[in-house]
Formats: C-alpha cells, structure tokens, sequence
C-alpha cells in the first residue's frame, strides 16, 4: 500500500515545481508584458481544465509517443522513454494542474496596485529585482493558494496519468489508479484505506491553506 | 530644469514648457488639468508623444533624438499621492530600499554613510521609532513623513510631489506643512508640488503656475 502513496507524493510534488515555475511566469509574462497571440497562449494553458482527462491523455501520448515530435526526439538524442514510466505520469499531473497555477497567479498578479511597481521603478529598482522584491512578495498569497490546489489536482490526477503512464506497481501506480485496480480487482479494503488517505490528506490541505490565508490577511496591510 | 511635454490621452491632452532651477514650482489646477500626467512624464513612467525633459542639464527624454532614459535612472525623488509604501516592508526597508539600488551601495565605506544619512533623515522627521512597523500599523502623518523620507535618501537631482497633503485630516495637515516648510529650508532639493489647493500653493512656491486643460494658464 505503502508505494503508490509514495510515488503520488514524489509525481505530484515535482509536477507542482514546475506548475509553479511555469504558471508565475507565464502569469507574470501574459498579465505584464505585451505579448502577442495573448488570448491564444492564455487558451492553450487553460484548455486541460476544461478537456476530458481521456483527451488529455491522446494529446499526450500522440505528443509523448516513440512516434510523437517530442517523445521520439527525446528518445533518439537522449534515450529518454516517457510513455509508461514516472516521468510520463509527472508531465500529466504537471499539465492538468498548470491552469489552476496560472489562473491563482495572474489574479493575485493583475489585483495588485500598479503604483507600487511604479515607486519601485522612479527608487532605481530593476524589473528583475521588482518581481522579486515587491511584485512576488505581493502576490504571494495568491500563489500560494495556486501551489497548494495545484499540488492537490496533480495527487488526484487520474484519467491522463493512466493513458500515459499507465498502472505498472512500483513504477507508475499513483494512489487513484490503484484505487481504480482495487476496486476492479474486487479489493475493496485496500480501495477503502486509500480512499480515506487521499481524502483526508486533500481535506488537510484546503484546511490548512484557507486557515493560512485568513491569518495573513493581506487585504489590511495593502497601504 | 526644463520640460516641454506634448502627450494625448484618452480624455484629453498636455501641452506644456516650464523651466526653473530651484526651489519649489508649485503646478496649480483641478482634478484632471493633467498635473499628474505631467510628473509622470517627467519621471518616465508615462511617455511623452513629443518633447524634450533635462534635469541638471542632463536629457532625460527628448522625442527628436529618441532619448528616453528609464525611470529607474533618472535619480528623480516621488512621493506619490497614496504613499505607495510597500506594504511587506518595514517602514526600515521601505526607505532604505531606494539605497540599495544605488552603485555606491556596493563598496562598503559609502554604503555606511549612505545608510547613516538615512538614519538621520529618519531623525529629522521624527520617524525613527517607528523602524520596524509595517505600513498598515502607522498614521497618514507617518505614512507622509516616511514616503517623503524614502524619497529624499537617495539625494535626488529633482522631487516630484504629487498631492502630498490630500490624503491628510486637517488637524495633521497642519502639522506636516511646518515639517515640510522645514524640509524645504534645509534640504534645498529642486522640487515640483502639485496640489489643487489655492493655500498650499501660495505656502510652499517659489514659482507657480496654474495650470487648466493641459495648458499653462497663469505664471507668477
């Protein structure tokens, strides 16, 4: 039982880093820059929200195939095999959680007061150095909350992760696979501690965040 | 200084040539004359359509010759009309902040004296108790004094203020104007004050110009 608990938190923990990298700066780049095709970059990143996960998966495993562009690129130049392993299941969980990163960060991003960036700029600040001192900090609240639900979609992510990763034990099993396989198989009691673990581990979570949030209550130190 | 500012906006547009050297200019108007837009031109954090900006004898913007020197280099001083003390800063941070960015900052001699220098500003305004206070947990007085003192640390060539007593109660306003008639007497930075009050204007200029529409409509 011990394994695809294990292996969920290791998937999802990684998938959520590069949500996390991926989702702020295309938040930060969409939101603050003028970037050409904006509506059509924004579209493709919120797109897997709204896609049948089956869906997700075939656009994945056409993608990340021995035959697909990148699957095959990365499997000719660095013998680099992603359907069926756990990587494959990290770029499923990574692309289903991506627009609940992106949508957390660009509320928190566009809701701060620009006039704060500007004292910044006429103080001789860089923009480099604006992101990381005022604009970060600022919209932290809101990334957080971005981390943490994308950490809890890319733990429960199901339907993708098996099309790609499929359900080897020990290799690529995540917990709502074998949740899946366990009830197949008619083991209801391991279905049934897995179940519980998962949803008392996602309850914690939200829990712990919403209580985070109203402690920091950003809203009165905006001044 | 100098500046000639041309810029259309969406509601209305700035046509505007003033020089002076030092001192207070006070720019006098109503709500939406385009005082602010003017100061933004002049820091950089609005583009001019067409113009020419130099302070110190050093262009800062000049359309003809496509010179526009960014914000961040202009060594210009805002005080903005909300403060925009950063809020995830002490009041500490949020004044040293602007030293930081300073080149002198990196060799540690002048970077004691950068950082004593804003210690006795604090001193001067009488803001120094309140070093390690966030935004949130000090008066509009104190928000004041500390965005006039974050302003003024990094010893800018020119201070731009924008409404800086709007936001105030009469009783503090009263308090702030003689600390600010004291900053202008000992700190001797070339400054423009912007205000739609007749009274602060006649306190604080050394030039003034009324200005409506964009236009400059009065000097004296």
């Amino acid at each position: 039982m011990l394994s695809p608990i294990i292996l969920s938190l290791k998937i999802a923990t990684i998938a959520t880093i590069f949500s996390f990298v991926l989702g702020v700066w295309f938040a930060y780049i969409l939101n603050k820059k003028r970037v050409p095709g904006k509506n059509i970059w924004e579209t493709v990143l919120i797109l897997p929200m709204v896609l049948p996960p089956s869906v997700m998966g075939y656009l994945l495993l056409i993608a990340f195939g021995k035959r697909g562009l990148i699957g095959g690129f990365l499997l000719e130049t660095f013998d680099l095999q992603i359907v069926f392993t756990w990587v494959g299941a990290v770029i499923a969980s990574c692309v289903v959680s991506l627009p609940l990163m992106y949508q957390n960060a660009k509320s928190a991003f566009i809701s701060l007061d620009p006039i704060y960036e500007k004292a910044a700029q006429t103080l001789g600040s860089s923009e480099w150095k604006i992101f990381r001192t005022v604009i970060f900090p600022l919209a932290w609240p809101g990334i957080i909350s971005g981390i943490v639900l994308s950490f809890a979609r890319a733990i429960g992510e199901f339907g993708a992760t098996l099309m790609i990763a499929g359900n080897i034990p020990g290799k690529t099993q995540t917990i709502p696979t074998a949740i899946y396989f366990a009830v197949e198989s008619g083991n209801t009691e391991l279905a049934n501690r897995l179940v519980m673990i998962m949803t008392l581990f996602s309850f914690v979570l939200i829990l712990g965040l919403n209580a985070w949030l109203k402690k920091r209550n950003y809203i009165g130190r905006q001044g | 200084m100098y500046f000639n500012i041309k810029k259309t906006l969406d509601h209305f547009s700035v046509d505007m040539e003033y020089a002076f050297d030092r001192g207070v200019l006070v720019i006098q108007g109503e709500s939406g004359a385009g005082k602010t837009t003017i100061l933004n031109c002049i820091s950089g954090l609005t583009i001019p359509d067409e113009g020419r900006i130099s302070i110190e004898d050093r262009v800062v913007f000049e359309s003809a010759k496509g010179t526009d020197i960014p914000a961040r280099m202009r060594n210009i001083g805002y005080l903005f009309q909300n403060y925009a003390l950063f809020p995830n800063m002490t009041v500490y941070q949020n004044i040293v902040y602007g030293i930081k960015n300073k080149p002198e900052y990196k060799e540690k001699e002048q970077r004691e004296d950068l950082l004593n220098y804003a210690d006795e500003v604090m001193e001067t305004f009488g803001i120094a108790h309140l070093k390690k206070k966030h935004p949130d947990r000090i008066s509009g007085g104190e928000k004041q004094r500390v965005a006039l003192s974050r302003a003024i640390v990094t010893k800018p060539s020119l201070l731009l203020l924008d409404e800086p007593f709007s936001a105030l109660d009469q009783q503090t306003k009263e308090t702030i104007y003689q600390q600010f008639d004291f900053f202008k007497k000992n700190f001797q930075i070339p400054t423009i004050l912007i205000t739609h009050d007749a009274r602060e204007s006649r306190m604080f200029a050394d030039v003034r110009i009324l200005i409506k529409d964009g236009r400059i409509i009065e000097k004296n």
